[in-house]
């Protein structure tokens, strides 16, 4: 390929990554317009608090429940190894859930259960016309589908982050007190010395913001979806490595801001 | 009625109608008869407001629609009831919730009259005890007449077919094609209907216009239609009545 091929294509992507973010910008204004609006139908936004919050319960816990006993395990055996005990792991683990394993895995679940389901559904409704009939019926797909899922991903994620500490903690508890018969009062004295309910408010800022991400990249994923089910296959994908790869970008500079403005 | 003039729309690129000039007479049903891919979806979709034309004028009873911002267009489109050439009906709602939908937005009633309403235009297009049912456990024909049912429900001027005949067997062809005259003339309503298929077209039109290359080669009444001497319209015809001969 020729110089100028390669730099043309470039341009091409730059120009459509750029029309992509201004389509998704304007989507969410959209959408948070709408917010302050009367809801389109009220039991819709507790059906999608269903979908994405209690039936994504069991999966959270699961995975942060062995996330937690992993922790325990690995710190347990690292301190013994380096100061001959199993030192701090109610600490290391409590700070580990909580600052960031917890927003961090609870939104990697949600962008692949969630996400990935919510790209699905928008996709095959725009494909199928769907989405141009809830025209012709007196709404839009961003009053119909687009506020439920954004009021209901946004709340729901912190709330699964808080169950994913929890979890997270009380598995690093369980580990720690058979592997390392390290006892009880000591794992829950340390987080009760050192955690602070302010690290408990930097988890749960970052997981608002992780929800926002995955609502916004998959509701618009699914909005412009194109071609048939091969289609909403490429879109699904997208939504979710998409997901992936702003929380973990955001993560970082979210972390950095609120360190620097003492929440940790 | 739709006065439509100079309607120019292109996709990717390419055009798809071309300064395509046609009015749409209140009470009649027009069909606009065509090779697949011609832009015959395209067409209605610039009609009913679901897609912008690049140029030219499209007046529905006297407003230009072409120029009105989402909400103003939003009213226009109450006017219309439109058959998707899928269907489009909401996988995960019942029928009766479907039949519901536009109803419980634009209608204004209460819930008990909208529920004895769904039971009313299921009952028009022939459909009985199907209320509780999802989309997916019901035949193409009876999605069909669901969709009809869920289109004419908001009390449209105007009702819009894509492609409506299409995957149905012949004797439920001939079914959905008598339900449409039932239906015109029991709602007073102006229909347009976009189809390949021709003896839906002879069968129920009023007038028939052929889509050629993104411009109508014909316009005419459907007795004038089938003695036209356009080379396109000719051809078109001729394949298909040979088709239906064999």
């Amino acid at each position: 390929m020729s110089e100028n091929n390669i730099i043309n294509s470039l341009k091409i992507k730059l120009v459509r990554s750029l029309e992509s973010f201004g389509g998704g910008v304007d989507m969410v204004r959209k959408i948070f317009l709408l917010l302050f609006k009367k809801p389109d139908e009220p039991a819709n936004i507790i059906k999608q608090m269903v979908r994405v919050g209690a039936d994504s319960v069991p999966i959270v816990i699961l995975s942060s429940f062995f996330t937690g006993m992993v922790l325990a395990l690995q710190s347990g055996t690292a301190t013994i190894r380096i100061l001959g005990y199993p030192l701090f792991m109610g600490g290391l683990v409590s700070f580990s859930m909580i600052l960031e394993l917890g927003p961090i895995l609870t939104a990697m679940v949600m962008a692949g259960r969630i996400g990935a389901s919510i790209t699905a559904q928008i996709g095959t409704m725009k494909v199928s016309e769907q989405l141009d009939a809830l025209y012709m019926l007196g709404t839009t797909p961003e009053k119909y589908l687009g506020v439920p899922l954004f009021i209901a991903t946004i709340l729901m994620v912190p709330v699964l982050t808080l169950i994913a500490d929890i979890v997270g903690v009380t598995g690093g508890y369980i580990a720690a007190v058979t592997n390392f018969e390290v006892p009880g009062s000591v794992y829950i004295n340390e987080i009760v010395s050192y955690l602070k309910m302010v690290h408990v408010f930097n988890g749960l800022i970052k997981s608002f913001f992780f929800g926002f991400i995955i609502v916004s990249v998959s509701c618009y994923m699914g909005f412009t979806t194109k071609g048939g089910a091969e289609g909403v296959g490429k879109s699904t994908t997208r939504a979710v490595v998409f997901s992936m790869i702003f929380i973990l970008v955001s993560d970082y500079f979210l972390s950095s801001l609120l360190n620097s403005l003492g929440m940790v | 009625m739709i006065q439509i003039r100079n309607l120019y729309k292109s996709l990717a690129g390419q055009p798809v109608l071309k300064d395509i000039d046609i009015d749409i007479l209140d009470g009649e049903i027009l069909t606009l008869l065509g090779g697949s891919g011609v832009g015959k979806s395209v067409f209605l979709k610039n009609i009913i407001g679901l897609m912008r034309p690049d140029r030219g004028s499209i007046r529905i009873d006297e407003t230009e629609i072409t120029a009105l911002k989402l909400k103003e267009l939003s009213k226009i489109q109450r006017k219309f009831g439109m058959v998707f050439q899928g269907d489009a009906l909401f996988d995960s709602l019942t029928v009766a919730e479907n039949v519901a939908f536009g109803m419980k937005r634009l209608s204004g009633l209460s819930m008990a009259q909208i529920a004895r309403k769904v039971t009313e235009y299921l009952s028009m297009v022939r459909l009985e005890g199907v209320e509780d049912k999802l989309p997916e456990s019901l035949s193409i024909g009876m999605k069909r007449r669901v969709s009809l049912a869920r289109s004419i429900a908001t009390r449209p001027e105007y009702i819009f077919y894509d492609e409506p005949t299409t995957g149905l067997d012949p004797i439920t062809t001939d079914v959905i094609c008598n339900l449409f005259l039932d239906l015109q003339k029991e709602l007073d309503i102006t229909s347009v209907m976009v189809t390949h298929d021709i003896s839906t077209a002879y069968k129920i039109s009023d007038r028939i216009a052929f889509l050629h290359e993104g411009s109508i080669a014909e316009v005419d009444n459907a007795e004038e239609f089938k003695k036209s001497d356009n080379r396109h319209v000719r051809n078109f015809i001729d394949i298909n009545t040979g088709i239906l001969r064999d």
